[in-house]
């Protein structure tokens, strides 16, 4: 009986958030076409949903572990536009190629990741204070390296990792026949992998959610896969910034779900003191939480000056509270222990759409804050609720 | 005597559970009546309904309370009329003063200005009734539980209590602090202070009780006097059938040596100098089940804790053995290694996460065992689980059941379920039974039995005196972090450990506890 309820509530908080997109995504198109503009949807509109949000995804990613073992990290921003600097600095001051700098940026956003992570998982001094001194040193690193300039404009590579598209190799060229083929295969996959946990729960016994509530889901996501593959090709292709996202979100899913460590993370944030009397070392799982997080925040750091070409000491502002955001509207718990990265990528696509959307629609910048607020207090209010019924 | 409370037939219904069905209960003024029942049998709840946490409306049936029919809309209601629950988890505030305490709520003000030297005066007077001897300004966080428990009752004082409610009072007291607290209820009785006390504890009943009222499934079963108390009539009443067999027959037949400590020591992690364990040595052999006594607070869980990795203490010295050789516990997941599980006695502060579904608590302490090159295999983990689930008997719809919806018992059997895959040559078992009904108690008495059957050996920490007599082949004994005897099963009895621990006391302070 509560087994099922467990399995179904489950599937419920995934199906909302799927369809809370989908509404969302439906009612900017009809408000953009009342409003006599060009349609929502067009292909220019999905690659920027991707390329001015592909650096919140990436955070996300990181703070949702983060947050699963029961922390936070209030400096990504910081050290989002540090790295940035660093990569510039390399880049434009002292003109390495781009396979020095990528590696080296990603080391120094490591190391800086080690260096938050060391007091918080060796000497239990709280995330938050820990975090919140490194927002505050990188930003003032960030604008000492700058000297308080902007630094750029970089070569065309450095520029490509954020603003180009995979080239076709079928030589179709209109549309872009890779960018369909791997449109093709990433539908079949979806179903397939579908299937196989379908499969799999009925092996175990769990209720499994009904058929038509499956397939519908199945169809939804997949004829999305079409149209956006579709208007993709007939644009310029596939985004650089979607394959790297794409590939990404598919590791930390498989490493979150399926494997020792990653279950190992969820253990720490359910319950630390169960954890360490199982054999399990706390500390050090912590410790690689936070140099993960560096890590990305250097990736993220790096496509977000590419992608405007420059890098400033203002750059990175206020990204940890995007990250942070898509986490909690993505499902995680705000005490650990819970949280998927496909509610992730869901809760930033939300807050993505919507920025695009309202921007379109020309409403200001003062009523979009209001409203994503809104938009989060909700997502949490209705997590809150369903917990509680 | 006259009639102070009159519960009839009352019924309670939660959404798919009947929690109580037609439940009866009638409270003389001036006696102490004790509610016994299994775990889940309705105790609390019943104390709900007439506390008014379940307001007048929720439940079917009449409360008939000095007379008057009883309609409380909330706690406040029947707090004015003298009725006051004192439930398990304590609701004082740790970082607030007795005195604060004591008058959260009703506090002792004039237009919203607090008087505090009003409020430490008459604190002081409600201390001295429940016989505290501490100042009215001490941070309540800072005293044992068992002054705790007493502050709630001063608190309960200071309302005009005439019904007094207590559930499970001494569930998390020493001995010497319950004796305390049953003095104090006897001293409550004799001023005229009618209560009502849960407890699992039957010869704490037998002592303070005048009736005794027995719930079973939500039903009450019986009402026995005073003369009709008795262990053996009351365990019956509780689980619906003869307990001839509390424990399970079992012929231990103790194999080779297989787990030996050498004069273990180890100090306290934030008191310098403060040494816990105090060269202890002990062994146990294959196929044997040796049990530590001892008062609570005398080192048997920091020492099997300290042994486990290291999990308590610092500066750990002494050896450990297994199979005559030492073996390396300075973590836990070597001392996993080396074949030793610990079964906390806090299942749910140490033992279990609970908002996780039981096969992931289960695979927790072997990820390995259900891993292949370090990626899981979920199939083999339900599997793993689903065995474990039938073998011990947990009572669950599915594996995928959230732990936290399971009962005390069955909760127990999981983490059981974590370490025995593991696959542990020695159990140490701390506080086995710890807060779960007589029926599933007789199952973890089962299990062990079938451990020491299959060749393990098992350590069992435990305060209840009966079980250790009951399960085990010896028994040390435990006081003040050192081990003060040895005994046999043929030569063990309660009276020869409370000797032990008490000539020990005398030697150590000078004075015959």
């Amino acid at each position: 009986m509560a087994d099922k309820q467990g399995s179904l509530g489950g599937h419920l908080r995934e199906n909302g958030m799927l369809l809370a997109l989908v509404a969302i995504v439906v009612l900017f198109s009809v408000l953009v076409s009342m409003q006599g503009k060009p349609m929502f949807l067009q292909a220019p509109n999905i690659t920027n949903i991707f390329l001015q949000n592909g650096h919140v995804i990436i955070l996300a990613l990181g703070m949702l572990l983060i947050i699963v073992s029961g922390h936070i990290d209030l400096s990504v921003g910081s050290v989002a536009a540090f790295t940035g600097a660093v990569a510039a600095y390399l880049t434009v001051q002292l003109k390495q190629p781009i396979y020095v700098v990528i590696p080296l940026t990603l080391i120094v956003g490591g190391a800086i990741g080690a260096a938050q992570g060391y007091w918080v998982a060796y000497w239990r001094i709280p995330s938050f204070i820990v975090t919140l001194a490194g927002m505050l040193v990188f930003r003032g690193a960030t604008l000492w390296l700058l000297g308080g300039q902007n630094i750029g404009p970089f070569p065309k590579e450095f520029q490509a990792m954020s603003s180009g598209f995979i080239p076709d190799l079928t030589g179709v060229m209109k549309p872009h026949g890779l960018t369909l083929i791997i449109a093709a295969l990433a539908m079949a996959l979806v179903v397939w992998i579908g299937l196989r946990a379908r499969k799999r729960d009925a092996e175990f016994g769990i209720t499994p959610e009904p058929a038509g509530l499956f397939w519908g889901r199945t169809l939804v996501i997949a004829a999305a896969m079409a149209f956006v593959g579709w208007q993709l090709a007939s644009f310029r292709g596939l985004p650089n910034v979607l394959v790297v996202l794409t590939i990404l979100i598919v590791l930390y899913a498989f490493f979150t779900e399926n494997t020792v460590q990653g279950r190992r993370i969820y253990a720490v944030g359910g319950n630390e003191k169960a954890a360490k009397l199982s054999g399990i070392n706390t500390e050090r799982l912590v410790f690689a939480c936070f140099v993960n997080m560096g890590v990305l925040a250097a990736l993220a750091g790096m496509m977000v000056t590419a992608r405007l070409n420059s890098a400033t000491p203002k750059a990175g502002t206020g990204f940890e509270l995007d990250a942070i955001a898509a986490v909690f509207i993505g499902g995680a718990s705000m005490t650990g222990g819970s949280g998927k990265i496909i509610g992730v990528v869901i809760g930033a696509l939300i807050m993505g759409v919507m920025n695009m959307g309202m921007s379109i629609l020309g409403v200001g910048i003062d009523y979009q804050q209001m409203i994503k607020g809104l938009v989060l207090l909700a997502a949490v209010i209705f997590d809150v609720y369903n917990k509680n019924k | 005597m006259s009639i102070l409370l009159e519960m009839r037939e009352i019924s309670k219904v939660f959404p798919g559970v009947k929690a109580l069905d037609r439940v009866s209960l009638t409270v003389e003024a001036g006696e102490i009546h004790a509610i016994c029942g299994e775990n889940g049998a309705g105790k609390s709840t019943l104390m709900k309904v007439l506390s008014g946490v379940y307001p007048h409306g929720s439940y079917d049936g009449e409360i008939v309370y000095d007379g008057q029919p009883l309609r409380n809309r909330g706690i406040r209601d029947s707090e004015h009329k003298g009725i006051i629950i004192i439930h398990q988890e304590l609701a004082l505030i740790p970082l607030l003063s007795i005195a604060e305490n004591l008058f959260l709520g009703n506090e002792v003000a004039s237009k919203g200005v607090i008087s505090w030297p009003m409020a430490f005066k008459k604190t002081g007077e409600l201390l001295r009734q429940v016989g505290l001897n501490e100042p009215p300004g001490a941070v309540v966080g800072k005293l044992g539980v068992g002054k705790q428990q007493l502050i709630e009752i001063a608190k309960a004082l200071s309302k005009n209590v005439r019904l007094l409610i207590l559930d499970e009072p001494t569930a998390a007291l020493q001995e010497a602090d319950a004796d305390r607290l049953l003095d104090l209820m006897l001293e409550l009785k004799a001023r005229g202070v009618t209560q009502i006390i849960i407890s699992h504890k039957l010869n704490e009943i037998s002592r303070v009780a005048d009736r005794i009222t027995v719930i079973r499934d939500g039903t009450s079963v019986s009402t026995l006097t005073k003369a009709e108390i008795s262990e053996d009539r009351i365990i019956k009443d509780m689980v619906g059938r003869d307990m001839a067999h509390r424990y399970p027959e079992r012929d231990s037949h103790p194999g080779e040596m297989l787990f030996e400590v050498e004069n273990w020591s180890c100090w306290h992690p934030e008191q310098a100098g403060r040494q816990m364990i105090k060269g202890v040595s002990l062994n146990v052999r294959k196929g044997e089940i040796v049990g530590i006594a001892g008062l609570m607070g005398t080192g048997r869980t920091e020492l099997a804790m300290s042994i486990f990795g290291r999990s308590y203490g610092k500066g750990h010295q002494g050896t450990v053995k297994m199979h005559g050789r030492p073996v390396d516990v300075s973590t836990v997941t070597k001392a996993i290694q080396a074949g030793i599980s610990y079964v906390t006695e806090d299942r749910k502060a140490l033992g279990l996460i609970l908002e996780e579904p039981i096969l992931k608590n289960i695979s927790l302490a072997n990820l390995a065992g259900i891993a292949r090159r370090s990626v899981l295999d979920k199939r083999r983990e339900a599997q793993v689980a689903e065995t474990y689930r039938k073998q011990l008997a947990i009572r669950t719809p599915g594996v995928q059941q959230k732990v936290v919806n399971l009962s005390g018992g069955n909760q127990q059997k999981v983490v059981l379920s974590k370490w025995l895959f593991t696959d542990p040559e020695l159990l140490i078992l701390d506080e086995p039974t710890r807060g779960i009904d007589v029926g599933a108690k007789f199952e973890i008495y089962t299990i062990m039995k079938d451990l020491a059957d299959q060749g393990r050996g098992v350590l069992m920490i435990s305060s209840e005196m009966p079980e250790l007599l009951g399960m085990c082949d010896r028994i040390y004994v435990m006081n003040e972090g050192r081990i003060v005897g040895e005994l046999a099963r043929g030569e063990a009895s309660q009276e020869r450990i409370m000797a032990l621990i008490v000539k020990d006391n005398g030697k150590t302070t000078g004075k015959v506890a």
